[in-house]
């Protein structure tokens, strides 16, 4: 195993005038699970793959342990890309369709045996070892297309959406799985993910990739509780944070006839034309005891076990213009939910507000 | 109501039984043809004369499978046809079922698991590797990166005296404006080791020939590709005294069936040093012309010895000086035409009309050899007949027969039990455990913070 490291890291594809991944610096340790995520075109597959040697790196470098792997072809990386190839053969044993790869390479039988053996301990297949691929269920034979990355060895596991292709009820059993390969191996992985939801369960950290450029790398909880800028706040989290905005008056932000209160030297680190924008996460708004609070009539309510998600429109000006859904969404203990069409007033308590610069987008909170 | 997307739509697909699991469909709209090893559940299905491969998978592969395909057809690069993807499949019991992706079975398509059994001749091993090799540079010239390269992804035909390669599933493929050293060599070490597997799943079962190692095979692959790409990219230098090199690269490049539509000559200071390297190469160099010459559309090397027929057709009738195309005219009418109109009609499944052509060409040679004298064509196209074509199998469809009255059974069961895939089409429904956990459930469209916070804490506290 081995840690991996980005170092400015740059990748232009010929006749573009854009990074598709720009001056990446990331550190992976030995044995993290690390998920890159983004939107669409943000570069996190592009990174994957600058790390599997099928994209070039035009600046800076990629390593994996203590060398640099920037220029080695894909097959000298020590790296396995995991689930890309799932075919299984159907007159071959388990063990040898785990193994299989390592006589192509020469290992000598008895070594290759002991490595299929401990693969299948791993993965749970040690008495299924003499079956045919025929005699598995679905999920087993997931697994063992994950013991064929196993047996390799290889330093670091990269997986480029593994879930996407998969149906529904493979896709339960699969993830599973890497969630407990993970636990049980401790091998160095990185995911990539379109998913915030999928990466923020199964990463030791997530990396949140935007328009090519690294936005935050942390722990799913920090990213959750403390994310550094405007787009980790609005990508992670669903229902997403509530971004609100409003003039900054004497004693905090004025969101419509209520004034939330934000300190003085938080206000005064924003851009003095631009103004803030204010974070809430929808668990955090409560129903007001008073008339105090963002004034709101419920559109809809959608009940979730113990707890309601109302969504309805503040008034005009509130929502800010990053507020996708254009709706305000907050999440209520269900013994006191509220109806379709009530009028009601959400507050929040000030050391739960995130205040963001409108000018850089940072957190200044 | 099920969707059908489709450029060219076939309404006889229409009234099919899509609310029905591919897997249950009823053997009536099915035909037996070997499968590769697919994850998905692929079925052939008969309407008309017309037969479809149909491929359950979810929604966004069958479309991006779709598109790439059609892609692919658009460069002329041989691949199976798409037909169309069928979606908002909904079953008797109203449960989402995936979408089915529908190419056109490729007509004359020999499988691989046939053609390396027992008794295979090592030349003909050979043959279908540098098929596989020039598929490969193939779709790498346009900018195609395949992914899982496979045998099982690919389907040869007969084309004259070897074989032509077409890829029948793009799944994993993507196209970029130009492959990097980086992808090339992926696809070249997934084909490795998929092709390596595939031989020992062969051998496993007792089909390969046992002459064959499948160590050696997949090196040749490797070799021959290294080989075939060097000479259709690489950079040749030479002394400005031997221009001729020029005109033996791009004539080497024609034999190899590829046309050059940009060659890069740049020149030293002093016009001492030549260096060339081909920019764009195009495959299908005699295909082409002769298609454009004929209308006929047909492999490579057919087109190659077609083409030469033509040629020497042209020396024996002294028409050197008129135009080739008025030649070939005449040459279809006078002898192609002829020729296929000899061949009975219940004989017509078993070789495409080019490839009769081509056999029965070579039968005629061996013949006249024998015989010392040039054998008229018509007489040849009898003897060809009788005695080589009425013993093939039929190749355009290697079927197993419907069901007569009272055989159901026995046609399901061959469907079921045919060689390739089938094997693993059913998954036992049971569980070991391993599956189920306190992970189970899918995280779906909420985000559960309180479960990551309480990993976290189970984590940081280990001994717990």
């Amino acid at each position: 195993m081995a840690s991996v490291s980005y170092r400015d890291a740059t990748r232009v594809y010929p006749g573009s005038d854009h990074a598709a991944v720009s001056e990446l610096n990331l550190e992976i340790a030995d044995g993290e699970f690390m998920v890159l995520v983004g939107p669409s075109g943000s570069g996190k597959s592009t990174a994957l793959r600058m790390l599997a040697g099928l994209e070039e790196v035009t600046s800076g470098s990629v390593w994996i342990g203590d060398q640099d792997v920037t220029h080695l072809p894909p097959k000298d990386r020590e790296i396995a890309m995991v689930f890309q190839n799932y075919a299984l053969y159907p007159h071959m044993t388990v063990a040898d369709n785990m193994g299989f790869a390592l006589k192509m390479q020469n290992v000598p039988t008895e070594e290759r045996n002991a490595r299929v053996l401990e693969a299948a301990k791993l993965l749970g297949l040690e008495d299924y070892l003499d079956r045919k691929p025929k005699a598995l269920s679905g999920g087993q034979r997931q697994r063992v297309a994950m013991g064929r990355a196993i047996v390799r060895e290889p330093e670091v596991f990269l997986m480029d959406e593994p879930l996407s292709n998969l149906d529904a009820k493979l896709r339960v059993s699969t993830r599973t799985q890497i969630a407990s390969l993970q636990t049980r191996l401790g091998i160095t992985t990185v995911y990539v993910t379109h998913d915030q939801i999928e990466a923020m369960t199964l990463g030791d950290r997530v990396a949140v990739l935007e328009d090519g450029v690294l936005q935050q790398v942390d722990s799913p909880i920090a990213l959750y509780d403390t994310p550094h800028n405007l787009f980790v706040a609005s990508f992670i989290g669903s229902p997403s944070m509530n971004l609100l905005t409003g003039p900054t008056v004497e004693g905090g932000v004025q969101l419509g006839d209520w004034v939330v209160p934000v300190p003085r030297e938080v206000l005064d680190r924003a851009d003095p034309v631009a103004g803030v924008t204010l974070g809430v996460r929808p668990e955090l708004l409560t129903l007001a005891e008073d008339d105090r609070g963002i004034a709101m009539t419920v559109a809809v309510v959608e009940e979730l076990g113990s707890d309601s998600y109302l969504y309805g429109t503040p008034a005009a000006g509130i929502l800010s213009s990053r507020q996708e859904s254009g709706q305000l969404v907050a999440r209520i203990a269900a013994r006191r939910t509220p109806q379709r069409g009530d009028r009601l007033r959400l507050v929040v308590a000030p050391s739960d507000v995130h205040v963001f610069d409108n000018r850089s987008g940072l957190r200044i909170s | 109501m099920p969707r059908f997307l489709s450029a060219h739509p076939d309404a006889r697909l229409l009234p099919l039984p899509w609310g029905t699991p591919l897997a249950e469909w009823p053997a009536e709209h099915l035909v037996a043809l070997p499968r590769g090893i697919s994850r998905h559940v692929v079925r052939f299905i008969r309407v008309g004369h017309e037969v479809y491969a149909a491929k359950e998978v979810v929604e966004h592969l069958a479309m991006h499978e779709y598109r790439l395909l059609h892609d692919l057809m658009r460069l002329n690069t041989p691949a199976v046809e798409p037909m169309g993807v069928v979606t908002k499949r909904i079953s008797a019991d109203g449960e989402p079922l995936d979408p089915i992706l529908i190419t056109k079975h490729l007509q004359f398509s020999l499988p691989y698991r046939t053609l390396f059994s027992k008794g295979v001749r090592s030349d003909t091993v050979t043959r279908l590797l540098d098929a596989m090799v020039v598929l490969l540079a193939r779709l790498h010239l346009i900018g195609f990166l395949w992914g899982d390269v496979s045998l099982s992804n690919t389907l040869f035909r007969r084309d004259a005296s070897d074989f032509a390669a077409h890829l029948v599933d793009a799944e994993t493929g993507e196209f970029h404006d130009q492959l990097s050293r980086g992808q090339r060599e992926h696809d070249l070490e997934m084909a490795r080791i998929n092709l390596f597997g595939e031989f020992l799943d062969l051998e496993a079962g007792g089909m390969l020939d046992s002459a064959l190692d499948p160590q050696e095979l997949v090196e040749t692959i490797v070799t021959r590709y290294r080989e075939l790409w060097h000479e259709l990219t690489g950079v040749e230098e030479f002394d400005g005294s031997q221009m001729h090199r020029i005109e033996g690269r791009v004539r080497r490049l024609n034999a190899l069936g590829f046309d050059v539509a940009e060659l890069d000559i740049t020149t030293d200071i002093d016009g001492s040093t030549i260096r060339i390297q081909p920019k764009v190469v195009d495959a299908g160099h005699h295909s082409r012309r002769l298609m454009r010459l004929t209308g006929l559309d047909t492999e490579e090397n057919q087109a190659r010895r077609l083409l030469n027929d033509l040629d020497s057709y042209r020396a024996r009738t002294g028409q050197q000086n008129l135009d080739e195309s008025v030649v070939a005219h005449q040459w279809l009418t006078e002898c192609f035409e002829p020729v296929l109109h000899l061949v009975p009609r219940e004989y017509a499944s078993k070789l495409e009309p080019a490839q009769v052509y081509h056999e029965m060409l070579d039968y005629r040679w061996y013949r006249s050899e024998a015989a010392g004298h040039e054998i008229p064509l018509l007489e040849a196209t009898q003897g060809y007949v009788r005695d080589i074509l009425s013993k093939l199998p039929d190749e355009e469809l290697s079927v197993v027969r419907p069901p007569e009255p009272g055989q159901q059974r026995d046609y399901l069961a061959s469907i079921s039990a045919e060689p390739d895939a089938d094997d693993l089409d059913d998954v036992p429904n049971f569980d070991d455990g391993w599956e189920t956990g306190e992970e189970e459930d899918l995280p779906q469209e909420y985000l559960d913070m309180s479960a990551i916070r309480a990993r976290a804490v189970r984590r940081s506290t280990p001994d717990q």
